[in-house]
Order: C-alpha cells, then sequence, then structure tokens
C-alpha cells in the first residue's frame, strides 16, 4: 500500500465516501484505530442520529444436535452426546409461559441446529406455537443455514419453504450461519453447510419475499483479512440489489470448546476495529450491531463510539456462545441497557424487530 | 479533525500545543464523543513519545498486607490477627524473587507494603536491602509517599533522610501509588489515617530534588466528583512544571469489590477508563508517559487504552495480590509474549525498559 492510497482511502473515509476494497485494505493497513472510529462514528450520526437501539427479547435454542460438525462450533454435539438436547412442545410452552409475562416483549429469536431426525414439520410448528402464543411478537427464526437444511430435507426449493414459514407467522431471518462468505474458508471451518451461493441465494430469495433479515461476521479464525474484508464487500454487494439486511452484526470467534480451540480469541482492538471498518464499508446497511453476549458489556459499550447503534437485547438465555467459553451473563435488563447508552452519551432508543420504537418503554 | 463544533475551541488549542484550562478538562469530561477524545490523545501521544509501547518484565513484591491505614477503597490490608495477614520475613521477600528469577528476562522488582503497626523503619530498610544484596542486577522501584511519609514519622527522620537511606539501600525510582485524588476532602473521607494530599506531593518533591524519579496516580471512580479529578490532575502537572521528575502517570479505575466502600459503589465503565485515560493525556501536558496498567483495567480495556493517550502498560508482574484481593478479574500474571503481542496487534512496537524507562530491548 503507497502512502498515497492511504492518503486517498482516510480522505474518502472522513468524508463519508464508499469505499472501494482497495481502499478498505489500506485503511486496515494503516490501523489509525481512532481515526476509523471518528469517521464510522460520523456516518452512523448520519443514519440514526444520536439514537441507539435495543429491544426486549428472548432467545430459544430448540435443539444442539446437529448434523454439520462445524468445527468453528462449540455448541453443537452428536446424537447420543450426554450435552444433546430437544425441545419439545411442552419445553418451548413453558418458555412461552415465561415470555408472556415479560413486559413489552419485542421479538423471539429461534436460532438452532440442524437435528438428524426432527422434521421440518416440528420447526414449522415451533413457529406456529410461539405465533399462537404471542401473537403481536416478532418471530425472528432461522438462518439461512437452517432453511437451506430444511429445503434439502424435503426436496422443496428455498423459496417455498420461506413462503410456508412466513404463513405460519415467521417474520424476519437472523444473521447467523454466514460465518465468511467463501468456500475456501467455509471448507475448513463448517464444511457440512450451506455454501456460500447457497447463503447468498436464500437470502436474496427471503428479500425478494418481503422477509428482511440480518447479515453477519464471524471473523478471526483461519480467514485472511483479505477475506474478511471480501466478506463485508459481498454483502454490500447484495445489499445494492435488494435492500433487504436490517443490521449487520460482526461476531468475534470464540474458540474454547471448538475444534479450532488452538487459535486465540483476537483482540479487543481487533474487535473495535472491525465495528470501525463495517460501519464504513457497508454504507448502504442501516445498522451496525454490537453485540453485547459475544463481545462482553464493556466492549459493546464502547463499540458506539466506534459506529455501533445498536446493543442486542435482552435475551433472557443465551446458550451458543456461552458454550464457547463467553463469560458475559446470559441476560440482561432494560434498565442496564439504557444506561450503557445514556453513559455513552446516546439515546437510548427501545425499539421492534424493525426498528420501529416502542414509545412506552420511555 | 473531527470535532463537533463546541469543542472545536479546545481541538485549536491541542493542534496549536496549548495548555488546557481546568474548565477545558471539566468540559472533556462532559465530551460523550469518546472516538474525538481518544484521537486527540493518540495525537498527541504520537508527537511526545511516537510508537514505542514500554513495558517491564517484572516481579511485585508487597512485604506485608498488615496495615494501620484502614483505607475504605482497599481490599489488601489486614489486621494483624486477620485471617489471612502476612509479614514476609528477609527470607520469605527473597524466596517469592528466586521465583519469578525463573524467568530470565526478569528486570526489576516493584516493592510496595502495608504500613506495619510494629514494623520500625530498619525492618523494611532490611528488606530492601537484603534484596539488592541479593539480586544487585534488579531495578528497585519501591514505596509510595505515603509509605515514605509513614517511615518519616516512626523514625523521626525528614523526608529527606528516608529517601537517602532508601537510595543509600539501592532505590531507583518510586511507585506512583497512594496518591489517589489529592483533595483532602476525598482523603478525610477514605483515607484519613495515611498521608495527606500535601504530604505526598512534598514526598515527591524532596525526591526529585534529590534526583530520584518518581510516578505519579489517580485513583478514581469513587466518591470524587469530575471536578476533583481534573484539579488532582492539574496538581499533578504544577509540580511536574517545577521539579520535572514524574516519569509516568498511571490512571486506576477504583476496584470496590471485598473493600467497605463497595457497598454502596459499582465498578467505573469501560467508557469512564478510557475517556478518563485521554483526558489524563491531553490534561498532563509536561508527561511523558501514560501508563494504562492492564491489571486494573483488563487487557481488552489496556489494549484500547494504546489509542487512547497511553504509551506504557506495565508489566509481567509474577504474581499480583494487592488489586486481585479486590476482585481484580485480570490474570495475576502475563507473559512477555503476551505482552508483546498486545503490543504489536495494536500496530505499536514493543520495547522492555527498566524502572527508569531505559530501554532494554525492542521489537521493531
Amino acid at each position: 500500500m503507497t502512502e498515497e492510497e492511504i492518503k486517498n482511502a482516510r480522505a474518502k473515509a472522513e468524508q463519508g465516501e464508499r469505499l472501494s476494497f482497495q481502499d478498505a485494505l489500506a485503511l486496515y493497513e494503516d490501523n489509525d484505530l481512532l481515526f476509523l472510529a471518528s469517521c464510522a462514528r460520523k456516518l452512523k450520526e448520519k443514519k440514526s442520529g444520536k439514537n441507539v437501539y435495543y429491544n426486549v427479547n428472548r432467545h430459544i435454542n430448540l435443539t444442539n444436535i446437529c448434523t454439520s460438525g462445524c468445527p468453528l462450533c462449540a455448541f453443537q454435539c452428536e446424537e447420543g452426546d450426554k450435552r444433546g438436547y430437544v425441545m419439545e412442545t411442552e419445553d418451548i410452552a413453558k418458555v412461552l409461559a415465561d415470555a408472556q409475562k415479560v413486559k413489552n416483549l419485542g421479538e423471539i429469536h429461534i436460532v438452532s441446529a440442524l437435528h438428524p431426525t426432527k422434521d421440518f414439520d416440528y420447526y414449522l410448528n415451533v413457529v406456529r406455537q410461539v405465533k399462537a402464543a404471542l401473537p403481536d411478537v416478532d418471530i425472528k427464526a432461522f438462518t439461512p443455514v437452517e432453511v437451506v437444511h430444511f429445503s434439502q430435507m424435503t426436496g422443496k426449493p428455498v423459496r417455498e419453504i420461506l413462503e410456508i414459514l412466513q404463513e405460519a407467522g415467521l417474520s424476519s431471518l437472523p444473521g447467523g450461519g454466514a460465518e465468511i462468505l467463501n468456500d475456501r474458508v467455509r471448507k475448513k471451518i463448517c464444511p457440512k453447510k450451506a455454501t456460500t451461493d447457497q447463503w447468498i441465494a436464500t437470502i436474496k430469495t427471503a428479500h425478494e419475499l418481503g422477509i428482511r433479515t440480518n447479515c453477519s461476521i464471524m471473523y478471526g479464525h483461519i480467514e485472511t483479512i483479505e477475506e474478511r474484508l471480501q466478506h463485508l464487500f459481498t454483502l454490500r454487494d447484495i445489499q445494492d440489489e435488494t435492500g433487504g439486511f436490517q443490521a449487520f452484526i460482526a461476531f468475534p470467534f470464540h474458540p474454547a470448546n471448538t475444534q479450532l480451540s488452538h487459535l486465540k480469541r483476537v483482540g479487543s482492538w481487533e474487535d473495535m476495529k472491525m465495528i470501525a471498518m463495517s460501519r464504513l464499508i457497508l454504507d448502504n446497511i442501516d445498522h451496525v450491531k454490537a453485540f453485547w453476549i459475544m463481545l462482553t458489556t464493556p466492549l459493546a459499550q464502547l463499540a458506539l463510539g466506534f459506529g455501533a447503534d445498536d446493543l442486542d437485547g435482552t435475551i433472557g438465555e443465551e446458550k451458543i456462545i456461552h458454550e464457547a467459553g463467553a463469560k458475559t451473563g446470559t441476560g440482561t435488563t432494560r434498565e442496564r441497557l439504557r444506561a450503557l447508552i445514556t453513559e455513552a452519551g446516546m439515546i437510548p432508543v427501545e425499539r421492534d424487530t424493525f426498528y420501529h420504537p416502542i414509545k412506552e418503554a420511555e | 479533525m473531527l470535532a463537533t463544533v463546541e469543542y472545536k475551541d479546545i481541538e485549536e488549542k491541542i493542534e496549536r500545543g496549548e495548555r488546557l484550562s481546568r474548565e477545558d478538562g471539566i468540559r472533556l469530561f462532559n465530551c460523550s464523543n469518546i472516538a474525538w477524545l481518544g484521537a486527540m490523545a493518540d495525537k498527541v501521544r504520537r508527537e511526545k513519545c511516537g510508537d514505542i509501547v514500554y513495558y517491564n518484565v517484572n516481579c511485585h513484591v508487597n512485604l506485608t498486607n498488615i496495615c494501620t491505614s484502614h483505607c475504605k477503597f482497599c481490599a489488601f490490608g489486614k489486621d494483624k490477627d486477620s485471617k489471612g495477614a502476612y509479614a514476609f520475613s528477609v527470607e520469605q521477600a527473597l524466596a517469592v524473587v528466586w521465583d519469578a528469577k525463573k524467568d530470565p528476562n526478569l528486570a526489576g522488582l516493584h516493592v510496595v507494603s502495608g504500613l506495619h503497626p510494629d514494623w520500625t523503619f530498619e525492618d523494611y530498610l532490611e528488606r530492601l536491602q537484603a534484596l539488592h544484596d541479593e539480586f544487585p542486577e534488579l531495578y528497585l522501584k519501591g514505596f509510595t509517599g505515603v509509605e515514605i511519609t509513614h517511615f518519616s514519622k516512626i523514625s523521626g527522620l525528614s523526608i529527606q533522610e528516608v529517601l537517602k537511606k532508601l537510595q543509600a539501600a539501592g532505590l531507583k525510582s518510586i511507585a506512583g501509588g497512594g496518591a489517589e485524588i489529592l483533595s483532602d476532602r476525598i482523603r478525610g473521607e477514605l483515607c484519613p489515617k495515611k498521608a495527606t494530599a500535601e504530604e505526598w506531593l512534598e514526598v515527591a518533591r524532596t525526591a526529585h530534588k534529590l534526583g530520584i524519579k518518581t510516578n505519579a496516580s489517580m485513583l478514581y471512580g469513587h466518591i470524587e466528583t469530575l471536578e476533583e479529578r481534573v484539579d488532582h490532575l492539574i496538581k499533578l502537572r504544577d509540580l511536574q512544571d517545577e521539579t520535572g521528575g514524574f516519569q509516568t502517570f498511571i490512571c486506576f479505575p477504583f476496584l470496590p469489590k471485598n473493600t467497605e466502600l463497595g457497598q454502596s459503589i459499582k465498578q467505573t465503565s469501560m467508557w469512564d477508563d478510557l475517556r478518563t485515560m485521554a483526558i489524563s493525556r491531553l490534561m498532563l501536558d509536561n508527561f511523558k508517559n501514560i501508563k494504562a496498567y492492564w491489571v486494573m483495567l483488563t487487557i481488552p480495556v489496556a489494549q484500547v487504552a494504546l489509542s487512547f493517550g497511553a504509551n506504557d502498560i506495565d508489566g509481567t508482574i509474577h504474581k499480583e495480590t494487592i488489586l486481585h484481593d479486590a476482585g481484580a478479574t485480570s490474570p495475576t500474571s502475563l507473559s512477555e509474549d503476551h505482552i508483546i503481542k498486545i503490543i504489536r496487534d495494536a500496530g505499536r512496537i514493543p520495547a522492555a525498559c527498566d524502572c527508569n524507562f531505559n530501554i532494554l530491548r525492542r521489537f521493531d
């Protein structure tokens, strides 16, 4: 990278102009963390002013028994493993009964494993069950990886699967399973699940059907910096085409208890750099989420100064990332999230899945 | 660069290298644009000390945790008959260092202890001398302004005489602790039995006159106001104008766990830690070094702090106890390789130094 290239990239970032891949590489190499933060914050303020969003949600992870055996995952196990579990109708009913008591619950987030014997009807019935118990709550469920799995199990095209789920009450898809959209990387970290093309095709189909989705990156494992940045550009291209992404989430890889446990968790420097770089590159995505469960609360709060405008939610009980050694609590309160946002000099805004403010939360 | 209109005048002052006033400092504490604060501090740091980040391969030796001062923010100090109370003999102190000597790169010791009710100044001096005699190759940094004031009181010697004796026993520089907040309102509430603000400053002043370098610090995040933080920084800056003897400034966030005060006070946020770091760099325009003490800040905060004005990350420590008694969640030691990686990942140049910031090895 020449000094000239770095200078140009910095000028573009400062002006909030669209970055090229070369610009992104130059900024990455330049490594001026606080400069990136300042530019990212400016761009964030253009998009959402001083607002920082959070929601009151509950996570449901239906099962951890999974056929994909991804080396990057600490959550999944094989059938017969004593850690294995599957939630049946009555287990889900219990969770929903608790959820009904939560004031202003906005969203149920359902992400699970690819169970070897549970058929598509099982998952479909869960959506119906949630919808029946909580008719006003948004159901954000199933990553493209799961949707591709449903399609393969049933022989039905992805479009039909999504239409059936939509009909049953699903309103958006979470952003997980994207990892790094590069098949060299996927072959090593998650060889058995949806390929790059399948992930992209599923997302585009969802957007065509009017199902909004999130998107994500899982960084800090075996990917190169070029692959990491290219992933962000892939997401930007999809968004140019469809406009269906609501929020982007950067997941740092947590190596503990995974088959890649010889790797080290990247440092806080890299986390903040990723938040700022993502905000700058993804100029067409409205929201960048600092997912406190993954980052820890202090880093998520700090990320609000690096371009993030969403802390995710109260969550209830999170299982997937805690299996990988996350040391954060499994839930938090509305008051705590609001205090974190206020301390950062921002305005806390409770939102629904679609980023509509919920007024009575004030 | 990217200041909001509101802070344009401060940004211009910083760019001209002009000194910030008390009012400027207070305004900075009310600024929520943390990236801008960090960028300003980072710019000043880059101009003043370049890209080197100092660390040291050291071992903490806490001679005793028995302490008469009962500070409300402390979880380390104990009464003589309390469970877990200890007081090292000469041999025990040497044994700690022999253990740390397993690291061939060990370069120095950091000796800080409680104010033991029965020990005389000679008891402390004897242990220091023994450490120096046994390990002449290790630099000795130790004793805060609080301990030195205590030695003067129990021995009847002047501060200057105490310092000369410590120097003769091998002491090379003085630790930065015990400053807390240099305000007698705060000290009256939290640590009435130990050195006053003026006494602490007088030890530093006297040491500087004798050519002994010292460090400075601030314990924040308890009962002090933001104005009192700024006033504290200005007191240190004034003395530095007078003597030039401070080497590094260390921000200590108060760790509430297991302390008397902790029942009513919550731990500071990373946000507060980083802005305090940045504002310290900006206010302390006559200090060369600002330390991100990883034990208190935790490693993630310390690493990011390197872009909020810090150019020093402290050391390997061997086994930290004072802050771990207060619930510090960081490890009790770090390997040198780990420290080097933390610094490198932040795009900076690691350099191992002695207690007077002489570079021993650097890793370009």
